[in-house]
């Protein structure tokens, strides 16, 4: 991959010259979409960016949020897509140690990780098994060493991703708001290179992921060492206590080019260095290989004449390699040499500004048609459709999977893995609440609704802890943005969750675009992930162990809108219909009502309505309390719906209470007040999960029946094929 | 009293442990790079969980080298309360301080999650306060987690009552269900489950109490009172 000829030409014309091949090379780094944007940064500029907790520093690689008494928070979300596609193992472990290191390069520890993951149909592919497998394995394995916790995330399974996998990572950090890394250099301070050394792994790894994966271009895929990381991370917070890093920046796609260019360029002075000066793991590297490679575990650390004895001892005491590989300068070039001898020297500015593009968008010609299907008649035995739903590996327990991820570690985990979303006990008394959400199956059905409903999702699981969304980041992935339908998907969901998170004002601190996700089967679906921050001041709701006679309540409505559901799509195998639309001010009032009953201590557990409908979260609550309930589907407020709609439609806005019979009345005045759709649904006793049409019983499972598959299903696929 | 926290190079649950012996237990507890020397006086030690030198080679072997070993071995026929969690409880047993080894999980995979121990010496510096037979709610996380020894070694655990901690249940596969042993002195304990982990009620999910009691023991060894 090199630039393309308008690029090369904008590029002479820029800098007056023909580039050398290495200038080349650095440029070509960082104008690729993977490191430039150049097709989407046009657009993001939609997002709300804007918050009271937003803290915005130079060439942050993460974003901060206040959540008061001195304290901060970090996120940030990736993915590395490619990389895992072709080796799974590595591919997903570098995604890890690639996004704690952009929490490490704003001076904040980090405290967790969640992911994504996404693979084709593992029930008939056994190549979509071995991707999952190793892919959690690598997670597993870096996480775990490193003693950062995986503490969540979510797991979709589709046959768009065949042959292919989408591994998003984010991570958490947390710290004093006086120790973030400042990001200012000086004439003449040092640049240092500190951890791993550079090897010919990742070479080019940018450039791969800016394109359709077509072969399997093991070069491109960086070799995970979590132990060096480990060693990187306490060595670099170390040196951050001592004030010794006046400026920081981690090494991910295009390497040295991209860092050194982007962190002259944020910080306004200009960089010199020799590639002579550089660790590396193979002597006879070429200079060019040198400045693109990807190896992993690297920081760039900028540090003045007085602080960089301390900081060498530091990394000695750690025995993290490092190499001071150049100077500051204040004519904001990029300078590189090999020892004597300039090989680059380009105004930094150019080289982190690639010339943006307007991609031409079309709506899909399939989006005309997606809506008319034939609905599917309502199976005649719903109790055997309820318990398959169950066993569908996108519905079924993920424990196999974060049984083997350390969840515990660092012991700030409250809420653990397996609810709603997972919360973390923060140092100044308050917690946080995080998780993340998508949906392909709806947003290829709506880009735009789907996408919201993903915002909105990832919401009310963060509300079901009692903590209020104070932060948002995205991870938007597509095909080939070089197809104006493709990049009218991309358009649309972005414009959609712009839309929400002003309404909610909810700021987007972070996020990341990732296109070319396709192979020759073609682009994958319409994949934004979204992943929500949310603050509790006092105490989370921990849900409590169900009692007998507890009263179940749905608020929200059930509406006609099961296109991109799971029961749509395992049970009838039918892609299309009307997808979920999520009503802005509804989505806004529930949170609040929400809120108030659990502050007010009303609430035993709440519980979100998302994939496999009411039928499942009803399901999920009988299992994981190992309790039987009653639930009266005709009065569930909404749309008139057969039975099976009812039971299986994933209408957003809905959340299940369950509460003590003591608390009915003032809950009913209170919802009633806020003009909230709901209703007193089920009671909760005996050991069977029964849905009753007024006096007709239409589904009947005993719980132990459905605990058995739905715990079970994916480890026995997984394990036994 | 001063309890030392040693830290190797891939020590990741020494600040929690930390945590736990300062904060929650108000003892006073210093972390110790392996090639830093003890402070004077000190009173306990404890090897933290982890993966130290990224359990190359083999989990603790590595570790087991470093030059503050020498200096446990001494205060361990000192007779000075040592406790190693996970990690350093392969430590412990590569360093020889132990009997037995530490093997891959049956399952082959990491694990973690929330189990129960079953207390069965009470006699040691870190279970004086915990009833015989007393069940710990207390969350495992490990790889490497399977405690084996030749029955030789298995029998002269049991006539010199080195058996500290037994699983409640079926976990992975360890030799007479071994989740902790100690020494013949009784004052090296080393056990796979993780106490810091489970002594606060806001993160054990069950109830810390009987947890708490390990921490206690120890305050009560020291002769803390509270």
């Amino acid at each position: 991959m090199s630039l393309t000829p308008q690029e090369h030409a904008f590029l002479e014309k820029k800098i007056g010259r023909k580039p050398s091949p290495v200038e080349l090379q650095i440029v070509a780094a960082e104008w690729s979409e993977h490191c430039s944007y150049k097709s989407s940064k046009k657009h993001l500029k939609l997002l709300p960016r804007e918050g009271s907790r937003v803290i915005s520093g130079l060439g942050y690689d993460s974003g901060v949020l206040d959540v008061g008494d001195d304290y901060v928070v970090t996120v940030h979300i990736e993915s590395h897509n490619h990389p895992s596609a072709v080796e799974p193992y590595g591919g997903a472990a570098t995604g890890v140690g690639g996004v704690i290191r952009d929490i490490l390069s704003v001076g904040t520890r980090p405290i967790a990780i969640l992911d994504g993951l996404r693979f084709g149909d593992i029930e008939k592919d056994s190549h979509a098994r071995w991707l999952f497998k190793n892919a959690v394995r690598g997670i597993a394995d870096y996480g775990n060493c490193l003693g950062i916790p995986t503490i969540g995330g979510e797991i979709e399974f589709d046959k768009c991703f065949t042959n292919y996998a989408l591994v998003d990572v984010a991570a958490i950090g947390f710290g004093k708001k006086e120790k973030l890394i400042k990001n200012r250099a000086d004439k003449d301070d040092f640049v240092v290179l500190i951890g791993g050394s550079t090897g010919r792994d990742g070479i080019g790894g940018s450039q791969f992921a800016s394109d359709k994966l077509e072969s399997e271009n093991r070069s491109a895929v960086q070799i995970p060492d979590p132990f060096i990381e480990k060693l990187v991370i306490e060595a670099i917070l170390e040196a951050r206590d001592q004030h010794c890093i006046k400026a920081m920046k981690d090494l991910g796609g295009g390497g040295l080019s991209c860092a050194i260019s982007e962190i002259a360029d944020a910080l306004s002075v200009g960089i010199e260095m020799d590639v002579a000066r550089i660790h590396k793991r193979e002597a006879s590297m070429s200079p060019t290989e040198l400045m693109i490679s990807e190896s992993q575990e690297r920081m760039l650390v900028i540090t003045d004449r007085q602080k960089l004895p301390i900081l060498k001892k530091i990394c000695e005491k750690f025995r993290v390699p490092y190499s001071v590989i150049g100077k500051v300068k204040e004519d904001r070039m990029m300078q590189v040499r090999v020892e004597t001898n300039t090989i680059a020297n380009l105004p930094s500015s150019v080289i982190v500004n690639a010339p943006l593009l307007d991609r031409p968008a079309s709506k899909p010609k399939y989006l005309k048609k997606i809506e008319e299907i034939k609905k599917p008649n309502t199976p005649n035995d719903l109790t055997g459709t309820l318990l398959q739903m169950l066993t569908n590996p996108n519905i079924a327990s993920k424990i196999w999977v974060y049984g083997q991820y350390d969840h515990e570690v660092g012991i700030r985990t409250v809420v653990k893995p397996g609810y709603d979303a997972s919360v973390l006990r923060l140092d100044n008394g308050k917690f946080l609440s995080v998780k993340i959400d998508g949906n392909s199956k709806q947003c290829y059905i709506n880009p735009r609704q789907g996408a919201i409903g993903c915002f909105e999702e990832a919401c009310r699981n963060v509300v079901c802890t009692g903590a209020t969304p104070i932060g948002m980041v995205d991870h938007l992935q597509f095909g080939n943005p070089e197809d104006p339908e493709i990049f009218w998907t991309f358009k649309e969901s972005l414009e959609g969750i712009s839309e929400f998170a002003k309404y909610l004002e909810i700021p987007c601190v972070g996020g990341k675009v990732s296109f070319y996700n396709e192979t020759d089967n073609g682009p994958i679906k319409p994949t934004p992930l979204i992943g929500v921050l949310g603050l509790i001041d006092k105490k989370p709701l921990l849900t409590q162990k169900i009692a007998n006679n507890n009263i179940l309540v749905i608020v929200g409505e059930t509406k006609d809108e099961l296109g991109g559901s799971e029961y749509y799509e395992y049970i009838h195998d039918i892609i299309g219909g009307t997808s979920p639309i999520v009503d802005m001010k509804s989505a806004k009032l529930n949170q609040q009502i929400i809120l108030e009953l659990i502050n007010q201590g009303l609430v035993n557990s709440a519980h979100d309505c998302s994939k496999g409908g009411l039928a499942v979260a009803v399901s999920e609550l009988c299992i994981t309390n190992d309790m039987g309930c009653v639930v009266s589907i005709d009065k569930i407020p909404g749309q008139k719906l057969k039975p099976d709609e009812i039971l299986f439609s994933e209408s957003h806005s809905r959340y299940l209470l369950v509460i003590d019979p003591k608390n009915s009345d003032k809950i009913k005045s209170l919802l009633k007040q806020k003009n909230v759709s709901y209703a007193f649904i089920g009671k909760f006793s005996g050991s069977n999960i029964i849905f009753r049409n007024k006096t007709k019983t239409i589904a009947n499972l005993r719980v132990d029946k459905a605990r058995d598959k739905w715990l079970n299903s994916l480890e026995s696929l997984v394990t036994h094929g | 009293m001063k309890v030392a926290v040693v830290v190797f190079p891939g020590s990741n649950c020494d600040r929690d442990m930390h945590h736990v012996l300062s904060d929650v237990f108000k003892l006073k507890t210093e972390l110790v790079w392996h090639t830093d020397e003890f402070p004077k006086n000190i009173d306990a030690i404890v090897l933290p969980g982890g993966f130290s030198y990224g359990d190359r080679l083999r989990a603790g072997v590595i570790a087991a080298h470093s030059p503050v070993i020498s200096e446990v071995k001494k205060m361990a026929e000192k007779g000075i309360p040592i406790l190693g969690v996970c990690n350093g409880f392969q430590i412990l047993v590569e360093a020889g301080l132990l009997p037995g080894a530490l093997l891959k999980n049956t399952s082959l995979t990491f694990m973690c999650k929330w189990t129960e121990i079953i207390v069965k010496n009470n006699k040691t510096p870190f279970t004086n306060k915990l009833k015989l037979n007393q069940r710990i709610p207390i969350a495992i996380a490990n790889g490497e987690g399977r405690y084996y020894a030749d029955k030789e070694t298995l029998r002269s655990l049991k006539k010199n009552n080195q058996i500290v901690f037994t699983y409640g249940e079926e976990v992975n596969g360890a030799s007479l269900d071994i989740a902790g042993i100690c020494n013949k002195q009784g004052n090296v304990v080393g056990m796979m489950p993780h106490p810091e982990r489970s002594a606060e009620s806001i993160i054990n999910p069950k109830n810390s109490k009987p947890a708490s009691l390990i921490f206690e023991s120890l305050l009560n060894t020291l002769g803390v009172v509270q």
